[in-house]
């Protein structure tokens, strides 16, 4: 296959950036499109040019370091795949693929088409763990978990971290990333002890860098685990009980 | 843990945002909000129709029916007592629903960033009334004023009799622009109400798998009896199904 990429290229976060087009020739179907940016990079480091930054690390859809627009959309055309499991076989010979890093004020572009994605490090740092001290492993069978309440966890817990739903929202929004993990603890009998202090705590560092939910479901479809936008509307119930709840502990905080 | 943030670049909230408290002034505390004056809003629409649909049962139906608000729960409340009630409260539903939408659109557009993508947005969810909402709010805001000032204060009405609803309702709809503006602002409330109720259901955190089928044709259900009953009236005076009467 012979592609033409147009890729934005930018040396460093704050500079100007702008589309750079380049001729990749003879790739293979098989390779990923990550190979294939691997391929022009190759290319570009012997004609002593800078390669294209983008950040990868496990190429097998689980870490959720990876993430580019492709043609208008978060991850590429194949629904519930990563970048990094994408293959060029769902591109045409000749096609003209544009490349683009994640786009929010929240993200700012660092370098080609790699983002500064801290601010859901934030939003996990407010309220996404559980800091119950458990002791020693115990029986497996000793704090029992229904298995709806498991099942539905896990869903959320799929979430890998890419930010491709911000990436989709027209809103910036952050929604589907904060309500996952919300509901992924939340649903827990583990996640209970700090289930709404963790939702007022991890909802309000959310808006406090993305926009809001205007129920595209845009996300939903772009994102590489298929995770339900069902866990939105989990988030939006137990924000509004949490607010309702914490009044009663307001006494207890210093 | 502790419930205090640290609010950075995007979606800064002070002062009277901070007075109003955390969860009226908070995303998705807004969008409960929004969700239930959209109910409230929504009822009074439906109700309203089934109301002005007496115009096909005859003038003197609708005249009597018209007048009947004016004396509603009369005489333990004073005369156009209630109906002043709902006006006040309409009026502040529709106040919080638009102010809501105002500052998060707001905050939308600023969390956006500058740079937009290159590339066309390959939309796979969003459709054509989830994108109108905006807008098409716009619109239905800018016809309600006019609606106002065409049939209840009867000053955009060179026509206008206090009263004569009516010969009123005839008057107003003979004229075509005004057929036409009314036609339009249907087929967007229409649109408003396809995407808003069935997008209430998950802002207010009701959304289930379990019920997710309904929802959807309870939106188009909705929408559909909305745009058909309005638009009957409109198009029936331009048909010449209505006339004018005595």
């Amino acid at each position: 296959m012979n592609l033409t990429l147009r890729v934005w290229r930018q040396p460093r976060r704050g500079s100007e950036g702008a589309f750079k087009t380049y001729e990749v020739k003879d790739v293979s179907p098989d390779a990923s499109f990550f190979e294939m940016l691997d391929q022009l990079n190759e290319r570009l480091n012997d004609q002593g040019e800078e390669p294209v930054a983008f950040d990868s690390d496990c190429r097998e859809g689980i870490c959720g370091t990876c993430g580019v627009m492709i043609n208008g959309s978060p991850h590429g055309p194949q629904s519930g795949t990563a970048t990094c499991q994408l293959h060029m076989r769902k591109f045409n010979d000749g096609d003209t693929i544009t490349v683009e890093p994640w786009r929010a004020l929240a993200f700012p572009v660092l370098k080609d088409l790699i983002v500064d994605r801290s601010p859901f490090d934030e939003i996990i740092q407010a309220g996404g763990y559980i800091s119950a001290n458990i002791g020693a492993a115990q029986d497996a069978n000793a704090t029992l978990v229904p298995k709806p309440a498991a099942e539905s966890s896990m869903d959320a817990a799929a979430c890998i971290g890419c930010a491709a739903c911000v990436a989709a929202c027209p809103n910036s929004a952050a929604n589907l990333f904060t309500a996952a993990k919300i509901a992924h603890l939340g649903l827990l009998p583990q996640g209970q002890p700090e289930r709404y202090l963790r939702t007022v705590a991890m909802v309000e560092t959310m808006e406090s860098y993305f926009g809001s939910c205007t129920n595209f479901g845009e996300c939903e479809t772009a994102c590489p685990k298929s995770i339900s936008i069902d866990v939105i509307a989990w988030m939006n119930r137990d924000y509004v009980a949490a607010q309702w709840k914490n009044l009663r502990k307001q006494g207890q905080q210093a | 843990m502790t419930t205090k943030t640290r609010r950075l670049e995007v979606n800064r909230r002070s002062g009277w945002q901070s007075w109003l408290g955390p969860f009226f002034t908070s995303d998705v505390g807004m969008k409960w909000m929004m969700a239930l004056t959209g109910i409230g809003l929504l009822g009074y629409v439906l109700v309203h129709m089934i109301g002005n649909l007496k115009i096909f049962i005859g003038p003197e139906d609708l005249d009597h029916y018209a007048e009947s608000l004016r004396t509603l729960l009369y005489p333990i409340f004073p005369k156009e007592g209630v109906l002043w009630l709902f006006r006040i409260g309409l009026t502040a539903m529709a106040v919080i629903h638009i102010w809501s939408a105002t500052v998060l659109t707001l905050r939308n557009w600023k969390a956006r960033g500058k740079i937009r993508y290159d590339a066309r947005r390959q939309y796979a969810a969003a459709n054509y009334a989830s994108r109108t909402m905006r807008w098409g709010g716009v619109l239905i805001a800018l016809f309600v004023i006019f609606h106002l000032l065409d049939l209840t204060i009867g000053s955009a009405n060179p026509d206008y009799v206090a009263g004569d609803v009516y010969n009123n309702v005839v008057y107003s709809f003979e004229r075509w622009p005004v057929a036409l503006f009314y036609v339009v602002t249907m087929v967007f409330l229409a649109l408003h109400i396809y995407h808003g109720a069935w997008s209430l259901f998950q802002s207010l955190g009701l959304a289930n798998p379990r019920y997710d089928s309904w929802r959807r044709w309870l939106a188009v259900a909705l929408a559909l009896a909305i745009l058909i009953g309005n638009s009957a009236i409109p198009i029936a005076v331009q048909l010449g199904f209505l006339t004018v009467s005595g």
